[in-house]
């Protein structure tokens, strides 16, 4: 994999989701005032309004929700790159998150919705966020 | 809700070229306002709306009606992506209804070829300070196509849409281009392979550019662009050609959500709205002008707008029926779409002037007696953030 995009800071509402990443944590919130699954990241409940929101930290396990397998992306970085999945993961907390799923053969055959998944923490370079990813379980 | 007829499209023009090197978009909208102004008879200093998207090189708007020398009573910048101008066309419709204006101006100009854009697979860079949405996504290197791909993954596994199916949309689409002059020396001027009909294996047997798309499902990258002029009753009653009816406008915005629906877009909510302020049904409309950046986008609106129910769009588009001359109806992209005809990047602007042309009679894939027609733009990701305008039109 080549070197991926790094989230870039400071930027408050995603600093406490990479710091998680960090720790190997894959962090959501939920809402202190009803109960409502936050994410992505943000300072208020799209729900009610509320700003009491807790973060909490996920499992890691989720179902493929949708995918696509990208053949062609001209950003540095991707270019050069073989075909590779993105998808939105839904996990078992209730949230949906955009992500990869990696550690396949071959992603154009081997990745289907429905697949369970757990996140794994992919290592970058040195001194980057690891980004989180998902591997089959 | 009772129709009602208080503005309509008076002029159109869509700029012929769809690679014009050494033209700037600022070219492009003056050249169409102009002759967009002459189709319908009126002066230049008629106008006293601009409505922008802000696409010109200078930034819109306020530097557009600079750069025209007008001095407008109403200026509306709202961009929303490809269906910005579909939420032109229902943002004049309420402000001449309001009498705050009586002609109004919608242009677009783009140079997304020369410029050598790579909108559907350029990636996302970092673009601007730090931003949350930027953080979660740029990492995974999803691309436009990536996203409109992963909504045709979805609506394959729930309601079993085949990919020929989805290449019914394409041919159909090809088959108008070929009859459009334009479109036929767009598909030349950006070197397709194959400026012809095409089959359903052909677009089978095309590149997969974003797993389940396929390059034939893919909009072209072009320039070009174009112009319209909506006016007041009044006025339309003075103007050269038969005016144009805007009889009814929705607006809608969607977007990620745990436990959402991506098979279903904006449109499901814009499109009751414009309906019902228009007073007619789905099963009546003879032009359906629906964005077609790729074919899943067509097939999830056609779905949305009522054509059919969630999930049926498969079978519904089995057999041909959105040919111009199948009979059936109702006739999708009749200029050749995005697909075969022209995309600058943001074509909601050609989905109202091929509207406009049915309706008076001159459309180069033209319906005998076309009475009503749709146009419903799609702006941003359909698999993410996206809006969905629509736009009801009536002959006159």
């Amino acid at each position: 994999m080549a070197k991926r995009p790094q989230p870039q800071f400071p930027e408050p509402h995603t600093e406490s989701f990479w710091e998680g990443a960090q720790q190997g944590e894959l962090r959501y919130q939920r809402c202190d005032a009803c109960e409502e699954i936050v994410f992505y990241p943000r300072q208020h409940c799209p729900s009610c309004g509320s700003q009491n929101l807790s973060w909490q930290v996920s499992k890691g396990e989720g179902t493929v929700y949708t995918f696509s397998v990208v053949r062609q992306n001209r950003m540095p970085g991707f270019i050069d790159l073989g075909a590779y999945s993105v998808a939105y993961i839904d996990l078992d907390e209730g949230f949906r998150m955009m992500s990869s799923v990696v550690g396949v053969d071959d992603p154009t055959k081997d990745i289907a919705i429905g697949q369970r998944v757990r996140v794994d923490f992919e290592k970058q370079e040195e001194g980057d966020y690891p980004i989180p990813v998902f591997r089959p379980i | 809700m009772a129709q009602e007829r208080q503005a309509a499209i008076v002029g159109i023009h869509e700029y012929p070229l769809r690679v014009a090197p050494g033209v700037s978009a600022m070219n492009v909208k003056v050249d169409s306002i102009r002759a967009a102004l002459e189709d319908a008879g009126l002066q230049w200093s008629d106008i006293d709306a601009i409505y922008d998207a802000q696409d010109g090189e200078a930034g819109g708007g306020l530097q557009l009606a600079a750069y025209l020398g007008l001095r407008p009573t109403v200026l509306d910048t709202t961009q929303v992506g490809g269906s910005s101008y579909e939420f032109h066309a229902a943002h004049a419709m309420r402000d001449i209804a309001a009498g705050k204006c009586n002609v109004a101006v919608l242009s677009y100009g783009s140079t997304s070829a020369s410029n050598r854009v790579a909108i559907g697979t350029g990636g996302r860079g970092m673009a601007g300070p730090a931003n949350w949405a930027q953080n979660m996504e740029l990492p995974y290197g999803s691309t436009l196509i990536a996203n409109y791909a992963m909504v045709k993954q979805r609506h394959q596994f729930e309601y079993g849409t085949t990919d020929e199916q989805f290449a019914g949309i394409s041919v159909a689409t090809r088959h108008h281009a070929m009859r459009n002059p334009e479109a036929v020396k767009a598909m030349t001027d950006l070197q397709f392979v194959g400026v012809n009909e095409i089959t359903t294996q052909d677009v089978l047997d095309s590149r997969v550019v974003a797993d389940p798309l396929h390059l034939l499902e893919c909009c072209m990258i072009s320039d070009g662009g174009g112009a319209l002029i909506i006016a007041s009753a009044d006025v339309a009653r003075g103007c050269k050609k038969p005016p144009v009816w805007l009889i009814g406008a929705g607006e809608a915005t969607k977007y990620r959500e745990n436990h959402g629906d991506i098979t279903t877009s904006a449109g499901a909510q814009s499109g009751p709205i414009a309906f019902a302020e228009a007073g007619v049904t789905p099963d009546e409309i003879d032009i359906a002008m629906i964005y077609d950046s790729f074919t899943i986008t067509v097939a999830v609106c056609l779905e949305d707008l009522g054509f059919c129910p969630k999930g049926d769009v498969g079978a519904y588009v089995e057999g041909g029926r959105l040919a111009f001359d199948s009979g059936e109806g109702p006739a999708l992209n009749t200029d050749g779409g995005g697909l075969s005809s022209n995309h600058p990047g943001m074509r909601g602007i050609f989905l109202l002037l091929e509207s406009a042309r049915q309706l008076r009679g001159e459309s180069t894939s033209q319906v005998p007696g076309a009475q009503l027609a749709v146009a419903h733009g799609n702006g941003g990701l359909l698999g993410g953030t996206h809006t969905g305008g629509t736009v009801i039109l009536a002959k006159d």
